[in-house]
């Protein structure tokens, strides 16, 4: 025993050993969550409190063990130790440092871990602020959330294990995907998970909410935030990979329908309309059973995004079939939290009396079209994604969903969702009447359809696409100041002014939300109504025009990165003969992995980007060039990154931070 | 040696979404060619069409493509012409036919749906306004205010 020990302690043992010990930790964590889920459970049921107590410890341990897991994986790629299989394969020594990391989950069983990580740290972060909870809906929240890790745990140690090492370490590495060595892509997936794992948190309090039987306002207010902050960390996520795209995959497409993509859009589309509704159930105590069924749907897509994502069914039937263990045991994951809870909720969800009294016309109403809206949105988006699954299995057709059903199938509940957010947002909660903000709503309404009408004249001939994009935004910008302005009293502009900066920051969020929302519609109609493309073949030296700008092609060169070769061309691009910029597009290619990829060159500006790819030489002597004028571009992430802000400001409102629900009386049990 | 790795380069660099060799000289043919190859997919890639995939295949449809639309072709049967040689898979907005009417009428159904469910509820919550107050009421709650 004791050799053994001074063996263990000897540092540099330990250190070989690092990979097993962070394998042991993940294994020892899965018996925490195990413990985790049972004892407070059963002992909010029976209302033993020191049963119920094991739920915070337990969770901090995880979160203990999990870190240092993870912590092993990451120093397993950062020191390249290539007999861990995972390192071999997704790593190289002459990789920059960053990506190096990023490579921990740019694969599989590293996300995977990832993933967990994060949910140990809700679910312990509900175990440390969670103080003015009621301890029974805390045990159960935090049992909840230690079944799902659980459910994770399996699928890690039994189908997708990290530590997995090799036999013989080979030299060097095979090297991450070129198209993922890139700072946009390296800080998608975290940002994603964040967001698809602060659902559960949302998942844990309605399951615990049902299982309590109780939902009331103080519930509402506990949720929101998680929610908030779920929907944010989503909608940062989408839009780095939207951004990514835009500049990685060489011709300034934002968003492709890709099932992937809309794997993180459903949530998105859920958790956007759960935000919504709890407000209503924290406010006026209606809509509870909806709710509690939305946050199980928005994990439920959550998990759903995992499974087409990690299955790899939806890009092939057949990758499914190749590999069936992983996607079985995820369809297993999804079948009996999303079954388990859906009945849980047939049974209890009688017991949610609604107590609110609210008019035809109120806030309420126009909330609950916002949930309808959002909800048959996200469902476009969910049978467009499945469905040539669906008709291959069912029907034997093969066929494809591609963004032209989308465009058409989901828009409409976009444009009718930017057509009621200003209305909704300004009427009063139970009763509402516009009559106040008639007249400004009006006005508001004329001067967005006549800047459309101008637009649509000057335009001459295009689609009617970008006036109608033009017309709502500024429908929804111009209605979130309205919302801020109406806000704010009676008296001389000072005053209101001044009023407007003291408004809550909850208010102010919601006003920042909206406009971003309002941005986001501006940026993508005007680069899909008015982008300007060019493609021919230059010769260095030679200018052409392309709209306004004239574009030359100074110069092709070579060049060698840390891990690539790369093609660069010089295009100088004048306007007016000042010159605007020299964009420098790159066409890469990476050795160990075999791989080309483009790198745009990209003049960004507020009203407008440049963008230029540099394509193959020509037989007959010059470089294909292709440059686009894309109108609005970085209003389309700019918008969403006020979206994330808005709900940021909403979070950090007083009323939140301050022992949400505290000054409420604690339901007795 | 780096001239060589710089030859492969070239010979592994695929071919390039829409080429300039490819172009129509009549721009509103070529507008017609660009619209109609957003709405048929690449058949060996991942859900790119072949306006934007760099496969081989893709070039070779987009030729075609244009081929039939300077032989005359409407756009409908440019399309039915792909289906018949590829089948319903190259469609990237599929048909509403037959099955498929699942796809295109179950959102539009479950809005429907989802307003009735609103509505009843909405009516349902939906109790008489209080009358406004009285004269007398409000200087009532003028005085317990004002106290």
């Amino acid at each position: 025993m004791g050799a053994l020990l001074s063996s263990l302690t000897s540092s540099r043992y330990m250190l070989r050993m690092l990979i097993e010990i962070g394998h042991f930790a993940l294994i020892l964590a899965f018996g925490v969550g195990l413990v985790q889920m049972v004892l407070p459970l059963v002992g909010a049921h029976k209302g033993w409190r020191a049963w119920m107590a094991v739920a915070e410890p337990a969770a901090s341990l995880q979160v203990v063990l999990v870190g240092f897991s993870f912590a092993v994986l990451t120093w397993a790629f950062v020191v390249s130790d290539f007999s861990v299989e995972l390192v071999y394969l997704n790593s190289h020594t002459d990789k920059p440092m960053l990506y190096k990391i990023s490579g921990v989950w740019g694969n599989h069983e590293g996300s995977l871990l990832l993933w967990v990580l994060i949910l140990t740290i809700f679910g312990a972060c509900a175990a440390w602020f969670g103080d003015n909870l009621p301890q029974s809906l805390r045990a159960r929240v935090l049992a909840v959330q230690a079944a799902v890790s659980v459910a994770f745990y399996a699928f890690i140690l039994f189908t997708s294990n990290p530590f997995n090492r090799l036999e013989f370490a080979p030299l060097n590495g095979r090297d991450l995907n070129p198209l993922l060595q890139d700072p946009g892509l390296a800080f998608h997936p975290p940002f994603l998970y964040l967001g698809y794992v602060g659902l559960s948190m949302t998942f844990s309090f309605a399951v615990a909410a049902l299982i309590e039987g109780r939902v009331d306002a103080a519930w509402g207010r506990w949720v929101r935030p998680w929610t908030l902050a779920a929907w944010m960390f989503l909608t940062v996520g989408i839009a780095l990979g939207s951004w990514w795209a835009y500049y990685e995959l060489g011709w300034g497409g934002f968003w492709f329908w890709d099932p992937v993509e809309n794997a993180s859009f459903m949530p998105w589309l859920i958790s956007a309309a759960l935000l919504h509704s709890a407000i209503v159930v924290e406010k006026r105590e209606t809509l509870k059973s909806w709710t509690i069924l939305l946050a199980i749907l928005a994990f439920g897509f959550s998990l759903l995004g995992t499974f087409i994502v990690r299955s790899g069914v939806l890009t092939s039937v057949h990758a499914f079939a190749n590999d069936p263990e992983r996607g079985v045991f995820i369809l297993l994951i999804l079948g009996i939290f999303l079954g388990g809870s859906l009945v849980l909720f047939a049974v209890r969800a009688s017991a949610m009396q609604a107590q609110g009294v609210f008019g035809t016309v109120s806030r309420e109403s126009a909330l609950i079209l916002n949930n309808i809206l959002l909800a048959v949105s996200c469902f476009v988006v969910f049978i467009g994604t499945i469905w040539p699954l669906v008709a291959e299995l069912v029907f034997d057709r093969t066929l494809s969903v591609g963004p032209p059903f989308f465009d058409a199938a989901f828009t409409p509940f976009m444009v009718a969702l930017a057509v009621i957010m200003p209305l909704g947002s300004l009427l009063a909660w139970k009763r509402g009447r516009l009559n106040k903000a008639k007249g400004l709503l009006g006005a508001l309404a004329f001067l967005a359809v006549a800047v459309a009408a101008l637009a649509f004249a000057i335009q001459s001939g295009r689609s009617a696409l970008g006036p109608v994009g033009l017309a709502l935004g500024i429908w929804v910008i111009g209605g979130a100041g309205l919302d801020l302005w109406l806000n704010s009293g009676r008296g001389s502009v000072l005053d209101r002014l001044g009023r407007i900066s003291r408004l809550p920051r909850a208010h102010w969020g919601k006003a920042v939300a909206h406009a971003g929302m309002g941005i986001t519609i501006l940026g993508v109609s005007g680069i899909l109504a008015w982008q300007v493309e060019d493609i021919r073949v230059a010769n260095p030296g030679e200018t052409y025009d392309v709209g306004s700008y004239q574009i030359t092609l100074q110069e092709v060169r070579r060049d060698q990165g840390p891990n690539y070769q790369t093609t660069i061309a010089d295009i100088l691009v004048q306007r007016n003969g000042r010159e605007i910029a020299v964009l420098t597009p790159e066409k890469r290619f990476y050795p160990v992995a075999q791989m080309p990829t483009t790198e745009a060159g990209i003049a960004n500006g507020v009203l407008r980007d440049i963008y230029a790819v540099i394509g193959d030489p020509q037989a007959q002597g010059g470089h294909a060039v292709r440059v686009y004028i894309k109108p609005l571009a970085n209003w389309i992430w700019g918008g969403s990154i006020l979206m994330a802000l808005g709900g940021l400001l909403s979070l950090t409102d007083r009323r939140l931070r301050v022992a949400a629900g505290a000054a409420r009386p604690v339901p007795a049990e | 040696m780096k001239r060589l790795i710089l030859i492969l380069m070239f010979l592994a660099a695929p071919l390039w979404a829409v080429q300039p060799d490819e172009v129509l000289d009549d721009p509103a043919l070529e507008q017609r060619a660009r619209e109609i190859s957003t709405l048929l997919r690449c058949p060996v890639c991942q859900n790119e069409s072949i306006d934007e995939s760099n496969a081989i295949v893709a070039k070779e449809l987009r030729l075609v493509l244009r081929e039939r639309l300077v032989a005359g072709d409407t756009d409908a049967e440019v399309l039915d012409y792909m289906v018949a040689r590829f089948g319903e898979f190259v469609l990237m907005r599929p048909n509403a036919d037959g099955a498929n009417l699942v796809l295109w009428l179950a959102a539009p159904t479950l809005l429907l749906l989802g307003l009735a469910i609103g509505w009843t509820t909405i009516r349902r919550r939906n109790v008489a306004a209080p009358a406004p107050l009285s004269d007398e009421e409000k200087a009532a709650l003028d005085k317990i205010i004002g106290s």
